[in-house]
């Protein structure tokens, strides 16, 4: 399936765009990661810590557990630091 | 009910006056804004990202759990994303309710929820250069009270 994925912050900024739509199949977000991981070093680097990183489903934030089925955008990003 | 996210400033006074005004039947009204700290001279500048789409219907489920805990009259949630200088506003929350205990409490979890479950990013600009501002544990820890 297709998915786009959304980084933001740091995030962004070490993988170098802002988004992009892959063709997976991972079933579980952190399939996709892995999937990510794999590609290039700048995937690894920017995924060698899960718990600096949060994931939003369809704009919902989620977990690295959630499966991955009917959603077609993951957004990647560090806490958030709002206010 | 509000909310706005957005680059351009506002002027915190005019909006704190036309809440108040326009909240029919309250008895109180609690504003509170936040400001970018120079860090005593050291911050050059800020830079907020967020995520549109989410940002907005993120800062909705809180208004509605804010609506759903207490009894409010209004509520009015503005931030600002982009460039900001040292000094500048960068977001406010605004509640009302018929008695101030409600419009006290919601603000207070406005803000606690907003800081760590709206999906914005802090970028701190120094003469040490940049960096990204990191969640702190008081700010997912305050989430626990409520």
């Amino acid at each position: 399936m297709s998915v786009t994925i959304l980084y933001f912050a740091w995030l962004r900024e070490r993988i170098g765009l802002p988004r992009e739509t892959v063709e997976t199949s991972a079933t579980t977000v952190t399939e996709l990661v892995e999937e990510l991981r794999t590609r290039e070093e700048r995937y690894a680097l920017a995924f060698s810590d899960l718990k600096a990183v949060r994931v939003a489903l369809d704009q919902e934030l989620s977990d690295f557990d959630a499966p991955l089925a009917g959603v077609r955008e993951v957004a990647f990003f560090p806490p958030m630091t709002g206010g | 009910m509000a909310i706005r996210v957005q680059a351009e400033p506002f002027d915190y006074g005019a909006e704190c006056n036309a809440f108040a005004q326009r909240v029919d039947g309250a008895g109180a009204v609690v504003t509170f804004c936040g400001i970018v700290r120079d860090n005593e001279g050291r911050l050059q500048g800020m830079e907020i990202e967020h995520y549109p789409g989410m940002t907005e219907r993120a800062l909705s489920a809180i208004e509605d759990e804010a609506r759903q805990r207490w009894s409010l009259a209004d509520a009015l949630i503005v931030h600002r994303f982009g460039p900001l200088a040292p000094g500048e506003m960068i977001m406010m929350v605004a509640t009302a309710s018929r008695h101030r205990a409600d419009a006290f409490a919601a603000a207070e979890f406005l803000m606690d929820y907003l800081k760590s479950r709206a999906p914005f990013w802090k970028k701190e600009h120094s003469a040490d250069g940049e960096s990204w501002v990191e969640a702190r544990d008081v700010d997912e820890e305050a989430l626990k009270r409520w």
